[in-house]
């Protein structure tokens, strides 16, 4: 039975564990090694530079910007999102008053908008990328039309402008992912108890001090792995995606929106420098997981029971 | 008994009780409320309604422009189509290719998904049911992947890779989303299987089903609709992935639905072929648009699920 057990585990491990250290596992641990070294990536030989590519890292004006751009996604883009999205969740789920009898309702018409708003996160992340550059295009995208139809004169150059771009990039990761937050504010909003509301009501409580006194501190575990959640898709894939895919460049006039991952991937595959790529990548990881810490520790609170 | 506690409890945090009484009458207090209430009401309104329009338009502007002329497109972009024409879907489908992108997304897609679903429960199942040495160690191995940022991996992997011969191939990019996937859904399983009875497995063992046997016959019927949650929840990560095609996988034929449609979009640019362009984007979301309006419990609750453990 003993020895069963155990090349029954065996079995079911095996392949698992091996893609996973394959494919995840040890490539992680070599770019860190190649971080050491001068490798270009075309041509196997390399050497062992010690911190060569740290130090020219430090000294690189385009690592900088892109640091201050991921740093500025990664707080800005959750306080946006999911301010907007704990707004609309708490209106579509306790916003409503004495509707259908109930006391505690959304406002109306909220079954339509929770599926409205989730829209853009089934939509894959270079389908929307595409569709707003378009949308942002000067002469004949959709936005500028518009603005002329109303009777603007002077049209701003969205994509092309170096002050607006990266606010165009964050606009349109804003508006693909705010409704995923919905939905999970809205799952988490539906287990608080309904008396609590039904207690403070009766109380005279507006929805303003409902939505601070209740809701928000039963949500914040929530709201915590939310913004976390977020801040690792900023720094990571969707913003690699939309940069790559949306900006002039792609990274922007005058390296306006060029973030951490888009120049990983410009220096390993574009100029050469896969040794120095990965310098940059370990970079990427130290801000992730610097981040994650920094929101773990800022975040914790006591946790409610209810 | 916790409801006749409650109100006192409340009263004393209301401070003076005299004012409780003048409030407590509840018609009073709604038309106190209620001109107050009222601006905020239309604020928030009006809000949700904005920020409904701002998610539906550009859709609606993408499926309205892909049966429209090029010039149409641009002299009056908000304009419905003058007739239906399908001669921009049928250039998107052939001269485009997207019917190829097409037919490799459901290959990688649907390959990643049994393999992630498969290899991802057999690993959970042991990690959640079986003691051993070195189980926890092997549990945060996977469950640290989810926080790393890929890109760090794709250079070395790059040219792993291209050592194994991997590059540029389906089966390759499969191996690669499974391995990617791993994370996430083996945190999620494990969580899962731990919340099952394990009566009826040891019911299974004891009539001398094997493990394999009692895994694949007894719990995996079992864990259904974790296996659901987390496999729509892997579906859409995969069926959206960008960054690992792109940088794995540059041979043109081998292509999927985003790298085509950003190729598209780029050469389209240059051709002018727009309403083509539109086209070949509304084919690549119609059909995840689609499931999602009929299945949108299912997905709601499976996403749901899945982030909130």
């Amino acid at each position: 039975m003993q020895h069963g057990k155990y090349r029954f585990i065996i079995g079911f491990l095996i392949a698992p564990m091996a893609l996973y250290v394959i494919f995840v596992i040890w490539p992680f641990i070599q770019s860190i090694y190649y971080s050491f070294t001068d490798w270009t990536g075309l041509s196997p030989d390399f050497e062992m530079v010690g911190f060569d590519n740290y130090t020219k890292m430090f000294k690189d004006d385009i690592f900088w910007k892109s640091l201050e751009h991921s740093v500025l996604l990664a707080i800005l883009l959750p306080l946006v999102t999911l301010g907007l999205a704990l707004f609309f969740a708490f209106m579509l789920n306790v916003g409503g008053r004495r509707r259908k009898g109930a006391l505690i309702s959304g406002v109306r018409g909220s079954g339509f908008y929770k599926i409205a708003y989730f829209f853009p996160q089934v939509l894959s992340i270079a389908i929307v990328a595409i569709l707003f550059q378009f949308a942002f295009d000067p002469a004949q995208g959709m936005i500028n039309g518009s603005l002329k139809a109303l009777g603007f004169e002077h049209l701003p150059n969205w994509l092309g402008d170096p002050k607006l771009a990266l606010w165009c990039i964050m606009a349109v990761l804003v508006w693909c992912t705010t409704g995923f937050f919905v939905v999970l504010f809205s799952a988490g909003m539906a287990s608080i108890p309904k008396d609590f509301y039904e207690a403070a009501l009766l109380d005279g409580a507006t929805r303003f001090t409902t939505f601070f006194r209740i809701t928000l501190p039963l949500l914040w575990d929530t709201v915590q792995s939310g913004w976390v959640y977020m801040g690792i898709l900023a720094l990571g894939a969707e913003g690699f995606a939309v940069v790559n895919i949306m900006s002039v460049g792609p990274g922007g006039p005058d390296y306006s929106t060029t973030v951490l991952p888009l120049y990983v991937y410009q220096a390993a595959f574009r100029d050469g420098q896969a040794g120095y790529a990965t310098t940059i990548g370990v970079a990427l990881l130290l801000v992730t997981l610097a981040f994650a810490a920094v929101v773990m520790k800022l975040g914790r609170r006591e946790r409610l029971e209810y | 008994m916790k409801t006749t506690d409650t109100p006192p409890a409340l009263r004393e945090e209301s401070g003076i009780p005299g004012q409780r009484t003048a409030n407590s009458g509840v018609p009073g207090t709604s038309r106190t409320k209620r001109g107050e209430g009222h601006v905020l009401n239309v604020f928030s309104h009006g809000v949700l309604v904005i920020w409904a329009i701002l998610v539906i338009l550009p859709l609606f502007w993408a499926v309205m422009s892909a049966f429209k002329s090029d010039k149409a497109i641009f002299n009056s972009p908000w304009a419905l189509p003058d007739s239906l024409s399908f001669d921009a879907w049928g250039r998107a489908w052939n001269q485009a290719h997207m019917s190829e992108y097409f037919l490799n997304t459901v290959l990688v897609v649907g390959g990643s998904l049994v393999g992630t679903l498969v290899l991802g429960s057999m690993a959970a199942y042991v990690l959640a049911r079986f003691e051993f040495p070195g189980n926890r160690f092997i549990y945060f191995l996977f469950v640290g992947g989810m926080s790393f940022p890929v890109m760090l991996a794709l250079v070395p992997l790059f040219y792993v890779m291209d050592n194994m011969g991997l590059l540029n191939t389906i089966h390759g990019l499969i191996l690669v989303y499974i391995a990617y996937s791993l994370p996430f859904t083996v945190f999620f399983l494990t969580s899962f299987f731990r919340t099952l009875p394990t009566s009826v497995a040891e019911a299974a063992l004891i009539d001398g089903a094997s493990h394999t046997r009692t895994f694949f016959q007894v719990m995996l019927p079992m864990a259904k609709p974790g296996l659901i949650s987390v496999g729509i929840f892997n579906f859409l990560g995969q069926w959206n992935q960008y960054m690992l095609p792109t940088v794995l996988n540059t041979d043109p034929n081998k292509r999927v639905l985003a790298q085509g449609l950003v190729e598209l979009s780029t050469s389209q640019g240059y051709k002018g072929d727009y309403s083509g362009l539109f086209a070949g984007l509304v084919i690549a979301m119609l059909p995840v648009l689609a499931a999602y309006i009929v299945f949108q419990r299912q997905v709601v609750a499976g996403l749901t699920a899945g982030a909130l453990k």
